[in-house]
C-alpha cells in the first residue's frame, strides 16, 4: 500500500508507506497544513498529492471515504452525547444506520470509553474528549488514519494511554496512521517511521530504526577514576568519550561488551553499569537543523 | 440448558472487526445530514430544552388552525358562511411573528453550531462535498419551515370539507396556499440560514434573524399603510412591498392566485406581479448561491 506522495508546503516531497508514521516538526512547521491538503481541506497553490491511490484533487470524495481524521482543536458539539455523535459521523461517512450504531458502540469501547458515552460531551475531560475525536475518525473503518496531535492537553498517564492506542490503531485494527507530535520522544515510542518537517521543509525521513541505530552507544560507568578508565578502554581500541561520570563508548558490535568488561576487570575497577544507550531521534534532530542551519 | 462450554455470563472481548459492508453513496449521505438537520431543528435527539421553542411555536402555529376549523364547521353549520373565514393564503401572514421565532431559533441550531464548536472539518473531511452540507442544511430547514406553515393549513383544510364547503374550491384553495408555503418556507429559510452561517455566536444569529424578518415587515407594511391611505397612492404603496419577504411572496400570490392581500396593498399591476415573482425567485437564488460561496470559503 502506498499512501501519501506529498508535494506541498515549500517544496516538500515525502513517500509514506503502511504503518505508523510520525510527523514531527515544531509548531507552525506545517504538519496541519499538510494533513489538511491531503483531505482537501485546505487547497494547495500548486503541487500533487495522492493518498491510497486517489490524487486528492479529482478523487477527493473517494479518498476522503477512506480516510479518518482528528483535527488538532476541539471539534465536538457539547450538547449531544458522544453515543449519538459518532454515530451520525459514522452516517456522514456513508454507514447504513444499523451498522453506524453498531461500529460506533465498538469503536467507543475500543477507545476505552464506556457508560460515560451516553452523557453530554461538554461535560467530559480533555482525555475523554481526545477519545472521542479518535473514535469518530475510526469509527468507519478506513485504511489511513490522519492524528492530529492526538497528545495535545493530555496529562502524562493520559498520553501513554493515547500512544498505547495509537500504536493498537496499526498493530491490532490493521489502520495505517499518520500522527503529528511536536514532541520527538512521543513519536519514538510508537512510530516505524518519522518524517521530521521544519518550517515546511522536509528535514529528514526514515525509519526509527535508522535514526536510533547510528547513535547506538554504550554508556559504562565504573567505581573508579573515569579518566583512568577511559584510557584503558581507548587503550583497547575503542572509542570513548565522557558524559559526566558516564563513559560512552561506540557499540560496534556484540564483541564491544566483551572488550569492556576485560578491561575493566583487567584493571580492577568495579563496573557499575554497562547499557546499550540509544540516542533519541531529538539529538539526531537538533544536529539536523543545526546542519540546515549551517 | 445451554449445552455451551464458556460459562454463562461472561464478556469476550472479539478484538477489532472491519467494516466490509455497504457504503452509502454521496446523496445517501447528504439525504443523511438532511434528516439529521431536520430532527435537529425540532430538537428531536436533542436535549429537552431544545425542543420547547420549536414545538412551542409549532403549537401556536397550529391552535389558531383548530379554531379556524372549528369555527368554520360551527357557522356552517348554523349557516352563516359557506367559505373559510380566512383564506389559507392569508395564514402565514397573519402567524408571521411565530415562524419568524422558529427560523430565528432554527437557523442558528441547524447552522451556528457547527460554527460555534468547530465541527466543520469533521464533516468536509468526510465524502459529502462542501456544497452537499449548505444543501442539506437549506433544504431541512425549508422542510421544518413548510411544515410548519402546511400543517395547519391542513387542519383548516380539513375543517373546511368538514363543514361541507364547495370541495373543489376548497381543494383549489389550499393548494395553491401550499405553493405559497413553499415560497415562504424557501425565500424565510434562505435569508435565515445566510445569517446563521455568518455568526458562531446563536444569539447573534436569534436575534439578527428577528430583526431581519420582522423588522422589514415591520417598516415595509408601515411605510405601505402611510403611502396607501395617507398620501393615497396604493400604487406606490403595492411596489414598496417588494421590500420585505413576507410581503413579497404574499405579493406573488395576489398576482399569481388573485386572492386578497394582507399587506396594506398588493402588486398594483400585472408586471408588478411578475416582477414581485422574479425578486422572490431571485432572492432566494442568491441565498443558496451566498450559503454555498460562503461554504467555498469557510476556514477550518
Amino acid at each position: 500500500m502506498r499512501y501519501p506522495r506529498v508535494t506541498a508546503l515549500d517544496r516538500l516531497t515525502v513517500e509514506v508507506g503502511a504503518g505508523v508514521t510520525g510527523l514531527v516538526g515544531a509548531n507552525g512547521a506545517g504538519k496541519s497544513t499538510l494533513i489538511k491538503i491531503l483531505l482537501g481541506l485546505a487547497d494547495p497553490t500548486s503541487g500533487s498529492a495522492t493518498v491510497l491511490g486517489h490524487d486528492i484533487r479529482d478523487d477527493g470524495a473517494q479518498l476522503r471515504g477512506r480516510v479518518g481524521y482528528m483535527p488538532e482543536h476541539d471539534c465536538l458539539p457539547g450538547d449531544v452525547s458522544a453515543t449519538e455523535l459518532v454515530v451520525h459521523l459514522a452516517r456522514m461517512s456513508g454507514l447504513p444506520t444499523d451498522a453506524a450504531r453498531e461500529r460506533a458502540a465498538d469503536t467507543l469501547r475500543h477507545v476505552g470509553l464506556y457508560e460515560e458515552r451516553y452523557r453530554p460531551i461538554g461535560g467530559y475531560s480533555t482525555g475523554m474528549k481526545q477519545r472521542v475525536k479518535l473514535a469518530q475518525a475510526l469509527v468507519h473503518d478506513p485504511d489511513v488514519v490522519f492524528l492530529d496531535e492526538p497528545t495535545n492537553g493530555l496529562d502524562p498517564a493520559g498520553r501513554d494511554e493515547m500512544l498505547e492506542l495509537v500504536r493498537r490503531i496499526y498493530d491490532d485494527f490493521g489502520i495505517s496512521v499518520l500522527v503529528t507530535s511536536h514532541l520527538l520522544g512521543e513519536l519514538e515510542r510508537i512510530c516505524d517511521t518519522v518524517v521530521v518537517v521544519d518550517a515546511g521543509v522536509l528535514l529528514r525521513s526514515s525509519t526509527v530504526a535508522d535514526f536510533t541505530r547510528a547513535s547506538a552507544k554504550l554508556a559504562v560507568e565504573v567505581a573508579a577514576d573515569p579518566d583512568a578508565a577511559a584510557a584503558g578502554l581507548a587503550a583497547a581500541g575503542l572509542r570513548v568519550s565522557r558524559d559526566g561520570p558516564l563513559l560512552l563508548v561506540d557499540l560496534e558490535g556484540d564483541s564491544t561488551f566483551d572488550v569492556v568488561r576485560d578491561v575493566v576487570a583487567d584493571q580492577g575497577y568495579g563496573l557499575v553499569r554497562l547499557e546499550p544507550r540509544r540516542h533519541h531521534i531529538a539529538e539526531v534532530f537538533e544536529q539536523e537543523v543545526d546542519d540546515v542551519a549551517v | 440448558m445451554s449445552q455451551s462450554e464458556s460459562p454463562s455470563g461472561v464478556i469476550h472481548d472479539i478484538g477489532y472487526r472491519g467494516y466490509d459492508g455497504e457504503r452509502l453513496t454521496r446523496r445517501g449521505i447528504a439525504y443523511g445530514l438532511y434528516t439529521h438537520t431536520l430532527r435537529g431543528v425540532f430538537g428531536l435527539g436533542r436535549a429537552p430544552r431544545s425542543k420547547v421553542v420549536p414545538f412551542g411555536m409549532f403549537v401556536v402555529m397550529l391552535l389558531p388552525a383548530v379554531v379556524l376549523a372549528v369555527v368554520s364547521v360551527v357557522m356552517a353549520g348554523q349557516g352563516m358562511i359557506t367559505e373559510p373565514v380566512l383564506p389559507y393564503t392569508r395564514y402565514a401572514m397573519v402567524t408571521q411573528a411565530a415562524i419568524a421565532i422558529f427560523l430565528a431559533v432554527a437557523a442558528p441550531q441547524a447552522v451556528s453550531l457547527d460554527l460555534r464548536f468547530h465541527t466543520l472539518p469533521l464533516y468536509l473531511s468526510r465524502p459529502l462535498e462542501r456544497v452537499d452540507y449548505a444543501r442539506a442544511k437549506l433544504a431541512a430547514l425549508a422542510t421544518a419551515v413548510f411544515l410548519l406553515i402546511a400543517v395547519p393549513l391542513l387542519v383548516m383544510y380539513l375543517g373546511a370539507l368538514a363543514a361541507r364547503f364547495d370541495a373543489g374550491t376548497q381543494t383549489v384553495d389550499f393548494l395553491q396556499a401550499l405553493v405559497g408555503a413553499a415560497l415562504f418556507a424557501a425565500i424565510l429559510s434562505g435569508i435565515a440560514a445566510l445569517i446563521a452561517s455568518l455568526t458562531s455566536r446563536r444569539g447573534f444569529g436569534v436575534a439578527a434573524i428577528v430583526t431581519v424578518l420582522a423588522l422589514s415587515y415591520a417598516v415595509v407594511s408601515s411605510l405601505q399603510g402611510l403611502v396607501a391611505f395617507d398620501a393615497d397612492d396604493p400604487e406606490t404603496a403595492g411596489w414598496i412591498g417588494l421590500f420585505s419577504p413576507m410581503t413579497l411572496v404574499d405579493g406573488v400570490q395576489v398576482w399569481a392566485f388573485d386572492v386578497e392581500s394582507s399587506a396594506p396593498a398588493g402588486p398594483p399591476t400585472d408586471a408588478a406581479g411578475v416582477a414581485f415573482l422574479v425578486v422572490t425567485l431571485a432572492v432566494i437564488t442568491l441565498c443558496y448561491w451566498a450559503l454555498s460561496m460562503r461554504y467555498r470559503r469557510v476556514r477550518l
